[in-house]
């Protein structure tokens, strides 16, 4: 009996580290895109997530009731459909779309505005993607309001999946599902269309793809595009499991950062592996801190502190992944994966 | 790839000893006159803290070509061991006529945990003030530079430390006040803080190490040590190959630059009144770069000058425009990066260049 428990209870903590892992790994997915291959600090790009979440929330109120938007003194009307019922329910499947071209569109404009300039300071790239990240979240706070807005799971995400004794809810089989589809179709993208032989081609070498014919600024443009997209697709996701806010954004873009660089810059595999390791630790330690609690009064000193600092199961779990995520990287400086290379300086 | 030319020693040496006799000399005489309110006295001293703050920054990334992202926490570090000292003096004057901080009341606490004890101690508080933060610089530093952590990757991770500290001190459990952070100070030995006299002298104290911070900056960038500082930004893999251990110079600076940002928040702390963890967070770090952006970065007076007129800026503008202010500072920071790469301080310079080529075009 107690052996099964202990059994369910694990089965779940590691559904749930699964399900964070997945949640990280989107998120990530467009840094991967961004950062690992063009090499570009997005800071902004917490905000291009949040982009995608509001989208979804525009498209839920243009499949419902409509509704209008104060936008710096004018007032902007969104229409209503007055769909009901399951139709009404089908806005997340247009809100995936939408969200992914709302946020590429943005990533589009900021790097034709701005990064192309930076291409050669990245520490200046992400001081200026910082500057335009504040410009937008306030924006976002002016357009939508301080206050966290209301996205409806449709029906066909919310209820639970029972397997053995252990629960898992169906937004979180969804979370999961969607990030393994989309991390499939960006290795297709990558791997088997020609605007990935193009991406590669121009972020492995860009003065030789130049040489060939390759329209890198094209490229880059296009690049930093389909990250951006892919944030947007992040907040579509985002907002079926949590608040939607004007710093929505900002709860997500150190984790995402820590995932791509435990990972290996530049490696896809390795930002899947750390993200789900990530994940799977966090959550782990979260079940498991408050039962080694009361073994950490023996430290001399401060095992009081720490005792106490241990029963904050969520914040000193996460405080143990980053100072993991140093250590881990004294060992392995560029990650889990990095591309072999000779130059010193990458 | 930049090289940086000396200033005229005599202009800049001039300029700076005007500078700091304004600074040190004429706002406290006004004061003392009743020409300049407390208030105003106290929030320049802010600035000034927020300028050594400033300085620290530069020191890393003008100088050293290491942009950190968290010098916000040394600062705040710095201001909480102080805050810590100032929460021992209030005695039993709290809410709760308790001897033990009001918070601490507040969460169930009948007697003092024992590393509060001798906070009651000033020079154990100062003490602290400069051992803390140099140790978690130290320990993070060695660790980042040992692997060789470079770039970008050591401002996320610098990025990363000032997140995990700040989540920290948002907790109750950490039993440092929590969201509220330490507040109501009443006396700093045994001077009460509401008396003009204790303003005016909490703000030559700020007023005097800045000035120590940019004479020691000064003087650094003088030595062997400053050129060797320069050739890691420039180039530091030549620097290695000349048989430079640049870690120890790296590890060195960072430490450096962690106490001086620390000074900074044990000054700022008595000075504003209240020392809370959203100082620390992350943006605060970024927000201090944006000073240095935008006075210039490596130069003397370009942090200062940055930490000043953007703070200046937000005192005006949160009150004016509360809406538009983080528009205003987003949108600062873009033009800056892009269009003044030089900073303030090169704008006499890029004026004059602009006049001078006029007429012969």
């Amino acid at each position: 009996m107690e052996w099964h428990r202990t059994k369910v209870d694990f089965a779940g903590t590691l559904f749930r580290g699964l399900s964070l892992g997945s949640i990280l790994l989107v998120a990530a997915l467009g840094l991967a895109i961004t950062f690992g291959l063009m090499r570009v600090i997005n800071m902004a790009h917490g905000e291009l997530i949040a982009v995608g979440a509001y989208t979804t929330y525009l498209t839920q109120a243009f499949f419902g009731s409509g509704m209008t938007l104060p936008c710096f003194g004018l007032s902007l009307p969104v229409p209503g459909l007055q769909l009901a019922g399951s139709s009404r329910e089908a806005y997340f499947i247009a809100a995936l779309p939408a969200s992914f071209l709302a946020a590429a569109t943005a990533g589009l404009v900021l790097e034709r505005g701005i990064i192309r300039f930076l291409y050669r300071r990245p520490l200046e790239s992400l001081l200026a993607t910082w500057g335009v990240s504040l410009v937008l979240q306030q924006a976002l706070r002016l357009i939508f309001g301080p206050n966290n807005v209301q996205v409806s799971s449709p029906s066909y995400l919310s209820g639970n999946w029972l397997v053995g004794d252990v629960i898992l809810g169906w937004n979180r089989v969804f979370v999961i599902g969607f990030a393994l589809l989309i991390v499939l179709g960006m290795g297709l993208v990558l791997t088997r269309s020609s605007l990935g032989l193009l991406i590669r081609a121009s972020m492995q070498n860009r003065t030789m793809a130049a040489c060939l014919g390759v329209r890198t600024e094209r490229v880059n443009a296009l690049t930093f595009a389909l990250g951006s997209g892919l944030a947007g697709l992040a907040g579509a996701f985002l907002s079926q499991i949590g608040n939607v806010g004007p710093s929505l954004g900002q709860g997500y873009i150190i984790d995402s950062f820590m995932v791509v660089v435990v990972g290996g810059v530049g490696s896809l595999g390795g930002t899947i592996l750390s993200a789900f390791g990530i994940g799977g630790i966090d959550q782990v330690l979260q079940q498991y801190l408050p039962l080694v609690a009361p073994g950490l009064a023996w430290v001399p000193g401060i095992g009081g502190f720490l005792q106490n600092l241990a029963q904050d199961a969520a914040v000193f779990g996460k405080i143990l992944v980053l100072a993991g995520i140093i250590l881990f990287l004294q060992w392995r400086p560029a990650g889990l994966f990095s591309p072999r290379s000779r130059t010193l300086d990458e | 790839m930049t090289f940086s030319t000396r200033p005229a020693p005599r202009l800049g040496t001039m300029l700076l000893l005007a500078l700091g006799a304004a600074l040190v000399v004429v706002l406290p005489l006004l004061h003392a006159t009743g020409l300049l309110s407390s208030f105003t006295l106290s929030v320049w001293g802010k600035y000034l803290c927020y300028a050594l703050l400033a300085l620290s920054v530069d020191l890393l990334w003008g100088h050293t070509g290491l942009l950190s992202l968290g010098q916000a926490l040394f600062f705040t570090l710095g201001g909480y061991l102080h805050g810590m000292y100032l929460m021992r003096m209030i005695g039993e004057l709290g809410q709760y006529r308790k001897p033990i901080p009001d918070f601490l009341v507040f969460l169930g606490w009948e007697r003092l945990p024992a590393f509060w004890e001798p906070f009651a101690s000033f020079p154990f508080a100062i003490a602290m003030v400069f051992l803390i933060p140099g140790l978690v610089a130290f320990g993070f530093g060695y660790l980042a530079f040992r692997s060789r952590v470079k770039g970008v990757y050591f401002s996320i991770l610098t990025q990363a430390l000032t997140y995990a500290a700040s989540i920290m001190f948002f907790r109750n459990n950490l039993l440092l006040g929590g969201n509220n952070g330490f507040t109501d100070f009443k006396f700093i030995l045994g001077y009460r803080l509401d008396d003009p006299g204790t303003t005016r002298a909490l703000y030559v104290a700020s007023a005097v190490a800045l000035l120590l911070a940019v004479a020691f900056c000064r003087w650094l960038r003088s030595t062997k040590f400053g050129l060797v500082q320069h050739a890691i930004r420039d180039g530091e893999n030549r620097v290695l190959f000349s048989g430079y251990a640049a870690v120890h110079f790296k590890l060195f600076v960072f430490v450096v630059a962690a106490l001086m940002a620390a000074v900074g928040g044990a000054l700022y702390t008595p000075q504003v009144g209240i020392i809370n963890p959203g100082e620390m967070q992350p943006e605060k770090s970024l927000e201090a770069v944006v000073w240095v952006a935008l006075g210039g970065r490596g130069t003397l007076l370009g942090p200062a000058l940055g930490a000043v007129s953007v703070n200046a800026l937000k005192s005006w503008a949160t009150r004016a425009y509360p809406d538009l202010w983080l528009i205003l500072l987003g949108g600062i920071f873009v033009l800056a990066v892009l269009f003044l790469p030089g900073g303030l301080v090169s704008l006499p310079a890029r004026l004059r260049a602009l006049f001078s080529r006029r007429p012969s075009s």
